[in-house]
């Protein structure tokens, strides 16, 4: 029997046997539906982390110095922890010493960064996203100002206290009002609104626009960098090769000023946005790992459904096979009869819930701050899935089906 | 089917000009390894068959030597537990035999495979069962186009050949119905129509009208008349004398063994069937 008449055969089975068939597919379906939802949900995930995230947290081409990393992941051994801890802190005089070295056409800021508690007159005490930083640092993130200005290299010169602030500290803590000139408080400190920076947005649900940025020398120093070092020291270069220069330039003289031998690493972090994506890729990993596992048993459960049910017609439709039989079937024709429909099913289940799990990722990132988007290989993935489900649940139905005696079958009632 | 490619058979109105004589049917049955000439359909040399039920060995078949000849009409009698079931499950490639030599058109069936017999029962024989087993949800057609399914041949020319063989028996008019819009003669003209679409050397027909009033039976006895008449090669397996009367030549079988092979007067003489 040629592929196309058992396929046609296989659909006017299962036509005649609607809710029955519809049952038999329901395991695949629900499986390949949370496999959709989760795989779309991780892919989201990772397409905005990559696209998004690194660009607005941490910058394209650019580097951070720092005296360890930032994010970390996995576990911390203890002699990891101890190196860490012994490593020297990064001061002004090593951040005036790289940025001498740095080539030109690079742009740098000082970025002590903390959360902190904020106060104003007409707000509750909030926790805010306090940066001293310098001038430059507005050029470098990018920031556009809605109203006010920048403040000014005279201003951190003298350490003035001028702050200007994210849209949601203005509205938590001037809302209704014009804040620029009004008073906004961190650590017991007054500054001077002189800017509002334009909305940000929000990555996972965490607004970028809690932050508040002052000169670095103002007394936001004794809230972001209580010692007196600097956090971290960020480069940004117009290209990669640039950036790689510059890095290249910092290593060197942070190294000589630590008096490294070459056989000994780096006691400094130099941080890239590609650095720090590496964590998320090991995350990535581990989350499609643990979030498939569970809708591959719906799989199996749906594969042993199958089966079941493929039994059942085989006995069934004993008599049928019979008389297919006594007219010519051979052995890998009832086989195939057999094996495509039980592949069919399986597919058109793993269709149903490609459907449903695209709804399902949809109605997800639509509810929740989780973002989703559906892998293309996703879907031929599901369906050849669905149909290898599908043959190793009618491997053994279809088997006994083409061993059936014909005279016992046609004698069957 | 109604041409004739072998012109040493004669084909006659009556019938009685085809039937084989006694002594031809002697001398091919007694040259066991020898393949039969061309107008032999079917020859069987010493056929047994055993089955084991639960340690007790049973004999079906205790050496039947069977001789037919092309065209021929031929009806299988016997008692319940005279083996003719058995012999029409090997006869029809159903089943294979414990020992003895089966030829069915010059190929020896008796060593062959799984799916070599599934091609010898597509190809060669055309079932007509008791109970019909027709495909219930299939239409007539579709049901007649069963066995072109599995001879390979395309979906135009199926149709083609199941309407053909649909008008041949008469129901063409309701090709598009299903077996149970059709009444029990009818459903018994669509499996004579399935039986015949694919060009089979013979009609194995078991019990035709064994489910059937006898208004009916003689209905389909007619339409067998007429394929034997046209020369198809008819063999029927009944237990009903007078139904096995219509044919022109009668084996009958007693315990696993041919008792009798006699031509249709000889039998009705001694069933007393006028």
């Amino acid at each position: 029997m040629p592929f196309h008449e058992a396929v046609r055969l296989a659909f006017q089975q299962i036509r005649i046997q609607k809710l029955k068939s519809f049952f038999t597919l329901l395991g695949v379906m629900i499986g390949v539906m949370f496999l959709i939802a989760v795989v779309s949900i991780v892919e989201g995930m990772s397409r905005y982390v990559e696209e998004d995230f690194a660009g607005a947290l941490l910058g394209v081409n650019t580097f951070t110095l720092r005296r360890g990393t930032d994010v970390r992941f996995g576990n911390v051994s203890e002699a990891e922890w101890r190196e860490l801890q012994r490593r020297p802190r990064i001061y002004r005089s090593d951040v005036e010493q790289v940025r001498a070295a740095l080539p030109s056409g690079v742009t740098s800021s000082i970025e002590n960064m903390t959360f902190a508690y904020a106060t104003s007159a007409f707000g509750r005490a909030k926790q805010v996203q306090a940066v001293g930083a310098e001038e430059s640092y507005f050029a470098l993130k990018k920031y556009k100002l809605t109203s006010g200005r920048p403040f000014s290299s005279q201003e951190v010169t003298l350490g003035s206290k001028v702050i200007v602030i994210g849209t949601e500290v203005a509205s938590h803590f001037f809302a209704g009002l014009d804040p620029i000139g009004r008073e906004l408080r961190i650590g017991g400190a007054p500054y001077t609104v002189v800017g509002l920076i334009e909305s940000q947005g929000s990555v996972f649900g965490f607004s970028l626009d809690r932050l508040a940025i002052a000169p670095y020398t103002s007394p936001i120093s004794r809230v972001t960098n209580p010692r007196g070092d600097v956090r971290s020291f960020v480069v940004q270069a117009s290209n990669a090769a640039l950036l790689n220069d510059a890095m290249e330039e910092a290593r060197s003289v942070m190294r000589g000023r630590r008096h490294l031998p070459p056989s000994q690493p780096d006691d400094f972090a130099l941080e890239t946005s590609a650095s720090a994506m590496s964590f998320f890729q090991d995350l990535k990993g581990k989350l499609i790992a643990f979030g498939t596992a569970l809708p591959a048993i719906g799989l199996l459960v749906g594969a042993i459904v199958i089966m079941n049910i493929m039994l059942v017609a085989v006995a069934e439709r004993t008599r049928e096979i019979g008389i297919r039989k006594a007219l010519g079937a051979r052995r890998r024709d009832i086989m195939r009869q057999f094996l495509v429909e039980s592949a069919s099913l399986s597919v058109l289940g793993a269709a149903l819930g490609i459907i449903l799990g695209v709804g399902m990722a949809k109605l997800i990132a639509a509810l929740s701050p989780l973002p989703a988007g559906v892998a293309l290989w996703s879907i031929p993935a599901a369906v050849a899935l669905g149909a290898g489900v599908g043959i190793v649940a009618g491997l053994y139905p279809a088997s006994r089906a083409s061993r059936l005696d014909p005279i016992a079958a046609l004698r069957q009632e | 089917m109604s041409d004739n490619q072998f012109g040493d058979v004669t084909l006659g109105t009556t019938g009685e000009h085809s039937l084989s004589t006694t002594a031809e049917r002697s001398a091919v049955v007694q040259a066991p390894g020898v393949t039969p000439g061309q107008d032999w359909v079917i020859v069987t040399r010493g056929l047994k068959r055993e089955y084991d039920m639960g340690g007790e060995i049973v004999r079906a078949l205790q050496g039947v030597d069977l001789a037919i000849r092309r065209n021929e009409y031929v009806a299988i009698m016997g008692p319940s537990g005279s083996g003719k079931s058995t012999l029409m499950n090997l006869i029809g490639c159903l089943d294979t035999p414990t020992a003895g030599e089966y030829w069915l058109n010059g190929m020896l069936v008796s060593k062959m495979s799984d799916d070599e017999l599934a091609r010898v029962r597509n190809k060669e024989i055309g079932f007509v069962f008791q109970t019909f087993n027709l495909l219930p949800r299939a239409t007539a057609l579709h049901n007649v186009e069963l066995p072109l399914v599995y001879a390979g041949v395309s979906s135009d020319e199926r149709k083609r050949r199941a309407k053909h063989a649909l008008a041949q028996v008469q129901l063409d008019h309701r090709m598009d119905h299903r077996p149970n819009e059709l009444s029990g003669g009818q459903r018994q003209r669509v499996a004579i129509a399935r039986a015949l679409v694919n060009d089979p050397s013979i009609l194995l027909a078991d019990e035709p009208t064994g489910n059937l009033d006898s208004q009916t039976s003689e209905e389909i006895m007619r339409v067998f008349e007429g394929l034997a008449t046209s020369g198809q090669t008819v063999i029927m397996v009944t237990h009903e004398p007078d139904i096995a009367a219509h044919a022109r030549r009668v084996i009958v079988l007693r315990d696993g063994l041919v008792a009798s092979d006699d031509r249709r007067s000889a039998f009705k003489q001694s069933m007393g069937i006028s």
